[in-house]
């Protein structure tokens, strides 16, 4: 199967600009000799909703770690057309990344915590303090800015995560398995809460899931990856239009996308297995 | 958000998932309040009241000569008759100790913080810093009292080795503690080194280095006595140690309690401290500080 070659076309529902990010035969060989991604290409558009989907060990959270800029690739290019020149220097800046975990500092207030990325630039804690508060409005916790991390639940450490990447206002919001720990319910929420910061502010994001239902609700593009060596397997357009609500998680549209998404990923799966 | 939002989020705090509800552990933990204070309080003066009486008591009974075991009431009185000879030998072994842990301290943190930033420097200093710890103090005294200047100098050369240690091993292991994750957070905002270990990696290293403390700050004192009693009779004129040896030499075993429990409570006091600094510094987020509510 020949996966580069559908990896490398250009969605129909493709961004029509420039790509923000593309990954062009991308291969990353750990240092016990796991092969965790053999030569993967991908376009990122500008403003698209992409999830990465597949099983554990397909390399997802790698690929993310690799667009970010955390650890090198064995072989392959990473490209920012947009950004003309050095890509790193310049796109960390413009980079958000939420890990599994909220990764929160637990010495550090709610506020310490979203104010890090602008205290890392030098930005003193009263110049940050409007940005700060405008971050943890977005996520609804302006009321929290003086509690600690261990004072909050699950799903409120997560937001205060999500504050902090959104901090920098970045171009790209990387995503990796962001709400796998969380119960449905606030999972639920926290995916509508994303959608409608995403839909305001323009952001592209990429976002690592292994849940099918997850990345139909959210996506404009599912890209399937296989494991054993992590690849692209597949991708599927979303074209259900947004906004998305609660609606959209019982029609019957929704239940199609998900069918043909659970069958990719099947797919996905029993290719690997035989090789 | 709406208000009925905010609510529900308000209402997370209190319905947050309880870790596991321990009945033992609930009963065992004494009540709180004033109450609880108080009893926390009283209830060690009382035990150690009954104590000094049963004491007297089997001394007045047995007869028991006081160069055997003095009675309470001769130790007190020792108290306060070699109160000036005390105080001064205390002087000489708190200014050792102190003096000794507020070298391991700095020294101490300063060589973790560079272990942490290379591992050359670590595979070249850490083993002989274990070899320099697992050697009994006693055992290299002897030396140290032939090469130091003077006695004084080398009873703080032992209680530095002795203290050093645990606050090295401590610090180095909660600079390496340091959440995987938050590194490559601060690598993706393109942290210095130095932000890095000064935002991060030092706080994350705080309740590792705090717990070294303690353990150093009671090392510090018996490795003091320790060395004063290698040094022997050419510690003469020196601290609380000394007049331990001075006093059982001359058969004098009022001194000798009124010197231990002055020793005693010097470790009391130092490990209060310790105690009260790392809680100062970690009751608003260490689990360790925080009072278990379920």
């Amino acid at each position: 199967m020949n996966n580069a070659a559908i990896a490398t076309a250009p969605g129909p529902q493709g961004s029509p600009h420039a790509p923000l990010v593309s990954l062009r035969g991308v291969s990353k060989t750990f240092s016990n000799g796991t092969v965790a991604l053999k030569d993967m290409s991908l376009d990122i558009g500008e403003r698209e909703f992409v999830s990465l989907l597949g099983p554990s060990g397909c390399g997802k959270s790698t690929a993310l770690r690799i667009i970010a800029g955390l650890g090198d690739t064995t072989s392959g290019t990473i490209a920012w057309p947009g950004a003309g020149g050095d890509p790193f220097g310049k796109h960390q800046r413009e980079i958000g990344f939420v890990f599994q975990e909220p990764t929160l500092m637990p010495w550090a207030t709610v506020f310490g915590n979203v104010w890090l990325p602008l205290r890392l630039k030098g930005v003193s804690k009263a110049a940050a303090r409007g940005d700060v508060m405008e971050a943890l409005a977005m996520v609804g916790l302006e009321k929290f800015a003086d509690s600690y991390p261990r004072e909050l639940s699950g799903g409120m450490k997560m937001r205060v995560s999500i504050a902090r990447a959104l901090i920098t206002r970045p171009k790209l919001l990387l995503m990796d398995e962001p709400f796998a720990a969380l119960d449905e319910i606030t999972r639920f929420k926290l995916n509508n809460d994303l959608l409608h910061l995403w839909e305001t502010f323009g952001w592209t994001v990429i976002f690592v899931t292994h849940s099918v239902f997850e990345s139909v609700y959210l996506s404009s593009r599912i890209v399937v990856m296989a494991a054993r060596p992590g690849r692209v397997f597949d991708e599927l357009s979303i074209d259900a239009p947004y906004p998305r609500e609660e609606e959209f998680r019982t029609s019957a549209t929704y239940n199609d996308y998900c069918r043909k998404t659970s069958d990719a990923l099947h797919a996905a799966m029993e290719g690997s297995g035989h090789q | 958000m709406t208000a009925v939002e905010m609510e529900k989020r308000n209402g997370e705090i209190e319905t947050r998932p309880d870790d596991g509800d321990m009945p033992v552990d609930l009963a065992r933990r004494p009540p709180g309040g004033l109450a609880g204070r108080l009893l926390r309080f009283s209830v060690p003066v009382i035990m150690l009241f009954i104590l000094v009486v049963f004491w007297q008591i089997y001394v007045t009974v047995n007869e028991v000569p006081h160069y055997i075991l003095p009675s309470p009431g001769r130790v007190a009185q020792a108290f306060v008759e070699d109160w000036p000879i005390l105080l001064g030998a205390l002087w000489v072994t708190l200014k050792i100790t102190f003096t000794a842990l507020a070298i391991a301290l700095v020294g101490g943190v300063a060589l973790a913080i560079l272990m942490a930033q290379s591992k050359w420097i670590e595979l070249a200093l850490y083993p002989y810093a274990v070899i320099l710890q697992v050697t009994p103090i006693v055992a290299i005294a002897p030396l140290i009292l032939i090469y130091a200047p003077t006695t004084q100098s080398a009873i703080l050369i032992c209680a530095w080795i002795v203290a050093f240690f645990p606050i090295l091993s401590n610090t180095t292991q909660g600079l390496r503690s340091t959440d995987h994750n938050l590194l490559n957070l601060y690598e993706l905002y393109g942290a210095s080194r130095w932000q890095t270990l000064y935002y991060l990696q030092l706080p994350s290293a705080l309740p590792y280095f705090l717990a070294g403390l303690k353990i150093a700050g009671g090392l510090a004192l018996i490795a003091a006595v320790v060395a004063e009693f290698a040094a022997g009779t050419a510690g003469a004129g020196s601290g609380l140690a000394f007049r331990l040896l001075e006093s059982q030499y001359r058969l004098n075993i009022p001194r000798l309690f009124a010197a231990l429990v002055l020793l005693s409570l010097t470790g009391v006091v130092i490990f209060a401290c310790t105690s009260m600094v790392s809680h100062l510094l970690l009751r608003k987020w260490h689990e360790s500080a925080i009072r278990r509510e379920n």
